[in-house]
């Protein structure tokens, strides 16, 4: 955990990919894209230099780039190299100077891999860093917005070479624009927001979010070589918790606003026999809930794992009869300010249960499974 | 009591599954009853095992081959020419995805030996549309005539993946006349709208697989017709698909790489057929592994994994099974000291007869365990001198592990029916926990042979529809009138066909409410 990434190369992809989907707390779509997109652009272009936030000069210029929309229509409508670089020269005609450092918004699920090809082909290196330390589903649920930091100037693309730049008051104004463009740009679109200077980074970003995801990702494969509980070694590393070890029994997804809304139900397996967790989720997992008590709350990290590979398992994919042991992790603690509450917090969706930090509603136990 | 029609010809149908070892036969009649079945093993030259199978099944039945009126063939062919890279065509592609699509280029995914065997000739051209059927560009003809113009004497096929095309198949249409047109018109194409669901690359890598495997689709269909004809068989031929459905011969030789993986499919099929069930679990117990199945409204649960062929991530059906190490061979060992039995995962396979402790041989075996038990009662087994009590341990860990593997396959906490098939299928008790019914089928270990010859043809469709222009019943509807259409287009008799799946996935992070449907129906021929 104390080796920072230095470099991305395929191994390393591989690993992020894995251990982003872990982070993506069952939304946040597949990393598969992203991966395929990553690995071409190091073929073709060497290894990517990772860049550790303290490295930082306070007037880089450090711009997040993502995709909007819906991750089925990515991986059929696979973006293009142009629209891949277009967001960025946007912003740098915008702001009149060159892009430093390209990072991702979220590490969780399909955007943690996104930047790598653009920051390939410009030959300037990635931040080991992010605004989200998860995946969440809206424009305005990251760090800087939380920090006050303007998200303007927004610049998107789609693969015919339409751009667009917008400035937004806030993030849900963004969030409301931009979501808007997406859907005339046919489902998918590449943006860029929230261009921050090296010092704003330094201030309100994630740091090392790319080498945790790495981390996972390397636990995961080793454990299966070294025949170690992939679990256990995965809870011991991220100081995570194991909430329950249990079989899908009843799954209820229905559309809202066009996200996937629901709650899963388990029943407990061995050491969990006779009981029931409640798993609730709007693309992500949100809440995981036992007799009406919360065991882990938004913005702390709920994944579910499969019991066996320790391989994480999607919203989407989750199926009856899956064995799994759901995992949570404490979020940043940017995300547990009264701000931080009201924008991702479990009112924010819909969700009538107050926040309780997950240290405090494991009663600080680390539970082994 | 049923009147014999005097004069009436009664119409057969054979069903072969070739699997890894054996091949197996068998012949129904009209009624769908089983006559007879063989088992020979599946031999080097798989056709020389066919043929052997089709010889005994009309020996040991003494039916008129003439009688026959159709012959179904569920093979391994296909998915080992992939696996061993052997016999694969070189094929052309053309993805219609420019200007989006470039960051991935096709067969990006491909290992190095696999790319040898089918070649590289891929290029991207400008088309494709969005999930809504609108035009992203439009085709340049041009561009697709050079291209063709290009592979010209290094390809044996040609593929053409568009973006959306499961929404919106002008483009890979038009693209396959202008194949035709520079190509000539023997040069095949396959279209992937026809092959695969959403997701591009999947589908694009199935297509690919499908054009490199038509000689070998070929080579089976000619063999299978040939074998039939010399046996004075002249009957309709149907090749079996992954999804527990059949296509007309000459449809197969246009789409082998739906034939991959059917065997497991047969067997839940020829399960459902021999008990009478529809919903049950399907326990296939071979050799040397227990198959685990879903019988879902009489066919196969699918998986819902994206499914890896030789290395290659594609995207069509395969039926969700779990295999276990547990078979008849699966080797038994105790240590005394410890007090400790275990089973498996090894198993002495088709060598059971030679090496079993009842047999005379050296080797304990979990057939011996059932039969020292009393569940079979092995004609000659030789039981004296094997421990009961090692046995009964044995016994206990073989249930243990069979019960927990169905307990993962079933969908709710409620026991379940299951079905025993499979020559393994003897080891098993008369009673498992969380199971409500155990039903053991006449013919169980010839289940795949009965369900290859079946008999039901299928249509699908898998379409986006936006649910502020329809109501969620109008685009229900639609699907399923079009997948209707589909499986009546395969060869399925209209009155009979009905819906067999649908389900709507609603497409996350889309507002504008935008629903993926995907609809099967089937019909008996």
């Amino acid at each position: 955990m104390n080796n920072k990434l230095k470099q991305l190369d395929e191994q390393a992809v591989q690993y992020i990919a894995v251990g982003a989907a872990v982070l993506g707390t069952g939304g946040g779509g597949d990393p598969h894209i992203g991966k395929l997109m990553a690995l071409e652009a190091i073929r073709k272009y060497g290894p990517v230099r990772v860049l550790s936030p303290e490295e930082l000069a306070d007037d880089d210029l450090v711009v997040p780039l993502s995709m909007i929309g819906a991750p089925t229509v990515m991986n059929e409508k696979i973006p293009s190299v142009q629209q891949m670089a277009m967001p960025l020269d946007l912003i740098e005609k915008e702001l009149g100077r060159k892009v430093t450092a390209i990072m991702p918004i979220e590490v969780g699920g399909g955007n943690s891999l996104v930047p790598v090809l653009a920051a390939a082909e410009r030959g300037i290196p990635i931040l080991d860093a992010d605004a989200m330390g998860r995946a969440f589903p809206e424009s305005q649920m990251v760090t800087f917005y939380l920090d006050g930091i303007d998200c303007s100037p927004i610049t998107m693309a789609d693969e015919r070479g339409n751009g667009v730049l917008m400035h937004a008051i806030d993030g849900i104004w963004e969030e409301r624009m931009a979501r808007a463009i997406t859907i005339q740009m046919g489902g998918s679109a590449s943006i860029c927001d929230y261009p921050v200077s090296g010092a704003q980074a330094k201030q309100s970003a994630i740091p090392h979010t790319l080498s945790l995801a790495y981390d996972i990702g390397k636990t995961l494969f080793e454990s299966k070589d070294l025949k170690q509980n992939p679990i256990e070694a995965l809870l011991e590393q991220l100081h995570g918790y194991a909430l329950f070890q249990g079989k899908a029994v009843d799954i209820r997804r229905r559309t809202e606003g066009g996200f996937t809304k629901g709650e899963a139900v388990f029943e407990g397996t061995d050491a969990c026999r006779d009981r029931m967790m409640r798993l609730f989720f709007q693309n992500e997992f949100l809440l995981a809930t036992e007799e009406g008590k919360s065991l882990a709350v938004t913005p702390d990290l709920i994944s579910l794992l499969d019991q066996d590979t320790g391989m994480p398992i999607t919203t989407e994919n989750l199926k009856y009869g899956a064995r799994v042991v759901a995992v949570g992790f404490p979020c940043d603690p940017k995300w547990r300010t009264p701000k931080g509450l009201d924008t991702v917090g479990p009112q924010y969706f819909g969700y009538d249960v107050p926040y309780v930090p997950i240290e405090e509603l494991a009663g600080g136990k680390g539970e082994k499974l | 009591m049923t009147w014999t029609i005097i004069g009436h010809e009664e119409a057969y149908r054979i069903g072969i599954d070739v699997g890894g070892t054996n091949t197996d036969a068998a012949l129904l009649d009209s009624q769908l009853n089983t006559i007879h079945t063989v088992k020979v093993h599946t031999t080097r030259d798989v056709n020389e095992g066919i043929v052997e199978s089709i010889r005994r099944l009309l020996s040991e039945s003494r039916v008129n081959p003439a009688s026959i009126r159709y012959a179904m063939l569920g093979t391994t062919h296909c998915t080992n020419a992939i696996v061993e890279r052997k016999h694969l065509g070189k094929v052309g592609l053309i993805r219609l995805g420019a200007p989006a699509t470039t960051s991935i280029p096709p067969q990006a995914d491909w290992d190095d030996t696999l790319k040898d065997a089918v070649g590289t000739h891929a290029y991207i051209v400008n088309g494709g549309y969005e999930y809504d059927g609108r035009t992203i560009v439009d085709l340049d003809e041009a561009e697709v005539m050079e291209c063709f113009a290009r592979m010209k004497g290094q390809v044996d096929a040609i593929a053409v993946c568009g973006v959306f095309s499961p929404v919106n198949t002008a483009q890979e249409k038009r693209v396959e006349q202008l194949a035709k047109q520079v190509l000539g018109e023997n040069m095949p194409v396959t279209l992937s709208h026809e092959i695969g669901s959403i997701g591009l690359l999947e589908r694009e890598n199935a297509s690919i697989l499908n054009g490199a495997l038509l000689k070998v689709i070929a080579g089976v269909v000619e063999g299978f017709e040939k074998a039939l004809q010399g046996f004075g068989i002249h009957a309709g031929v149907y090749i079996c698909q992954n999804d527990g459905t059949l296509m007309r011969s000459q449809y197969a030789l246009a789409y082998p790489i739906l034939t991959i993986a059917c065997g497991p499919t047969n067997s839940i099929r020829g399960a459902a057929h021999l008990s009478g069930l529809s919903n049950a679990l399907v326990v296939d117990i071979g050799g040397t592994t227990t198959d685990i199945g879903v019988l879902a409204q009489g066919f196969p649960r699918q998986s819902s994994a994206a499914v890896e062929i030789g290395g290659v991530r594609t995207n069509f059906r395969m039926p969700d099974i779990l295999s276990i190490g547990i078979g008849g061979g699966t080797i038994v060992r105790a240590e005394t000291a410890k007090d400790l039995v275990t089973v498996g995962p090894d198993s002495v396979g088709y060598e059971l007869l030679r090496r079993g402790r009842i047999f005379g041989g050296d080797t304990l075996t979990a057939t011996d365990v059932a039969v020292k038990l009393g569940r079979y009662a092995w004609e000659g087994g030789m039981t004296e001198d094997l421990d009961e009590t090692i046995c009964r341990k044995a016994d206990e860990v073989i249930t243990r592990a069979i019960e927990d593997a169905i307990d993962r396959m079933k969908t709710s906490a409620d026991d379940v029916d299951v079905v025993l098939v499979g020559g393994g299928s003897i080891l098993v008790a008369e009673r498992l926990e969380g199971v409500a019914r155990i039903v053991r089928p006449d013919y169980y270990d010839a289940a795949n042979a009965i369900g290859a010859a079946l008999g039901e043809v299928s249509g699908e469709t898998e379409r986006i529809y936006s649910l502020d222009e329809m109501t969620y019943d109008e685009a229900k509807e639609a699907a399923k009138n079009h997948a209707i259409e589909q499986a009546v287009l395969a060869g399925a008799d209209r009155s009979t066909v009905q819906i067999v799946l649908a389900e709507d996935i609603p497409i996350a992070y889309l507002p504008g409410n935008a629903l993926l449907v995907k609809v099967k129906a089937a019909g008996r021929l």
